[in-house]
């Protein structure tokens, strides 16, 4: 085992991965994360918490990891090279660990001009892949990016995303295949609609037997509205919502919008779960976590695996 | 005038690896006011390849490699040499390499590392070209530059939000890194991007280094 974390032994027993995501408020309320962790304990076996998603200022990710930590669960801290450099990296790499979080997954991060600061200075001295191996020198040769030593590793399952919708497709797989070679343990994957697309992604995936490298997380969201629909079809970078997504939501009455989300949301988790190489889900009902009980039930996964 | 500094000769060697014929380029402009790619430079290149083993198919000096339009029609003159030539070594600043790319279908390896502006961005004016980080890359992106051109500065690109060419923060901004890998597609070099680019030594730039001194 490289680390302590739950999500590592759910993955090597060889049960079905499941993990949530949960996103810290924008102020000091910890209680919002009280309660949204209610709804996630239980369901799934790590929770992703969100660092400054779309680059608005929210409460940190580690700081938010701590407290989903004291309800039970198994937080997983997103940390992005948008806003921190290598030394402030490193330092929050060593500081996660201490407080006793074992998973981290490294990303580049939304850009800021996205956010509610876009004047900001983004800062962007590593990129993800540049990231993920600084993390895995740091715990696997007790070295910093710079070469010095350290006595106490920071035992980290370390994590990376994967976007199979964005461009050039064809590149996309070679990319997953650097990430793997810099010492990712597991991916998880930008939101699927469009499951003949992810389909192909992986037939590439497997053709190089990353799924044997890496265990691969195929992320799955349920929509709540037509509107919301619309809005990741058009306005959010690198997602893929083709129309018959959107057509189903329609064909029901508007109050029975969401119930339909949750049913196709569980419809591609069945499907998703039949390609050869995913190895979970990383469901992100965001801003919707008291769909997730349901999401996973509805979908045979519970209860989930006990492991020591 | 933008300052650089010669690449050692066994960077440049790294990089001419498994090739034969070279055609070196060089610049009148800052380059030779920094002697770094005059014709006397050009011509201690050109002798120091051949040394090492190197067949230097011509050679051409150019006003201002900075100015697109000059370098394809002072280029344009050496057409069947450089069609001939397994790639070229560009002996100028950041720009100069990258107005070189544009204009021919080979690699163009750089030859000096550019450390420095001097006051002035250079006669190609659509958008940034060179951001002076003092450890040209070029090399590795096909001559176009991940660092002044891709919005979050990524090395190992393209991030997730590619989409249609063009970069997630606006429908004007095209995705450097799609250009990246078109470019290193058609010339059958996307082998280039098969490693991990490392970390960068940011201590070597203005950006982000030491205040120099003037």
């Amino acid at each position: 085992m490289k680390s302590n974390s739950r999500l590592e032994k759910v993955l090597d027993s060889g049960s079905f991965a499941v993990t949530g995501e949960l996103g810290p408020p924008a102020s000091a309320n910890g209680e919002v994360i009280r309660q949204k962790a209610k709804h996630l304990l239980g369901n799934v076996d790590a929770v992703n918490v969100t660092d400054g998603q779309t680059a608005v200022v929210r409460m940190s990710s580690w700081a938010s990891c701590v407290i989903a930590k004291e309800m039970g669960l198994e937080p997983i801290v997103q940390m992005t090279c948008r806003d921190r450099n290598r030394i402030a990296l490193q330092m929050d790499v060593l500081g996660v660990a201490a407080l006793g979080i074992n998973n981290m997954l490294c990303l580049t991060g939304d850009h800021q001009i996205f956010g509610n600061h876009p004047m900001a200075k983004g800062v962007y001295d590593l990129d993800s892949i540049q990231f993920v191996k600084v993390v895995k020198d740091m715990r696997d040769d007790k070295k910093f990016q710079c070469g010095d030593e350290m006595d106490v590793e920071p035992k980290l399952f370390i994590g990376a995303a994967a976007n199979p919708f964005a461009d050039p497709f064809e590149f996309r797989v070679l990319r997953l295949a650097n990430k793997v070679a810099a010492g990712a343990d597991f991916i998880q994957t930008q939101i699927i609609y469009n499951v003949d697309k992810f389909a192909k992604w992986m037939e590439g995936v497997r053709d190089r037997g990353l799924d044997q490298q890496v265990k691969i997380l195929a992320g799955v969201a349920p929509i709540k509205s037509i509107g919301a629909a619309r809005y990741m079809q058009n306005k959010v970078p690198g997602m893929d919502v083709p129309e018959p997504i959107i057509e189903r939501l329609k064909g029901v009455p508007k109050e029975d919008v969401k119930k339909e989300g949750i049913k196709q949301c569980v419809d591609i988790i069945n499907q998703v779960r039949e390609i050869k190489g995913v190895a979970g889900i990383h469901l992100m009902a965001i801003e919707w976590e008291e769909a997730v009980p349901e999401i996973v039930e509805t979908a045979g996964l519970l209860p989930r695996p006990q492991v020591a | 005038m933008l300052t650089t500094k010669q690449k050692p000769l066994e960077e440049i060697l790294e990089y001419t690896a498994g090739e034969k014929k070279i055609f070196v380029v060089g610049c009148r402009g800052c380059a030779e006011g920094c002697h770094t790619g005059g014709e006397k430079e050009v011509l201690e290149m050109k002798e120091q390849l051949e040394q090492a083993g190197k067949t230097v198919t011509g050679t051409s000096l150019i006003d201002f490699m900075c100015n697109d339009s000059l370098v394809r029609v002072t280029l344009n003159a050496h057409e069947g040499k450089i069609v001939d030539s397994d790639s070229l070594l560009a002996l100028c600043c950041g720009v100069g390499v990258q107005a070189t790319s544009s204009v021919v279908d080979r690699m163009v390896h750089p030859g000096c590392n550019t450390v420095s502006m001097g006051g002035r961005h250079a006669e190609w004016r659509q958008g940034e070209r060179c951001m002076e980080c003092g450890d040209c890359m070029l090399e590795y992106t096909g001559g176009i530059c991940p660092i002044a051109r891709c919005s979050k500065m990524l090395l190992n690109g393209p991030c997730g939000g590619s989409a249609d060419g063009k970069c997630e923060v606006s429908p004007d901004v095209p995705c450097a890194w799609q250009e990246i890998i078109d470019r290193l597609t058609k010339l059958g070099r996307l082998d280039k991007l098969s490693q991990i680019t490392a970390p960068k030594d940011w201590s070597v730039s203005l950006m982000a280094g030491a205040a120099t001194k003037v």
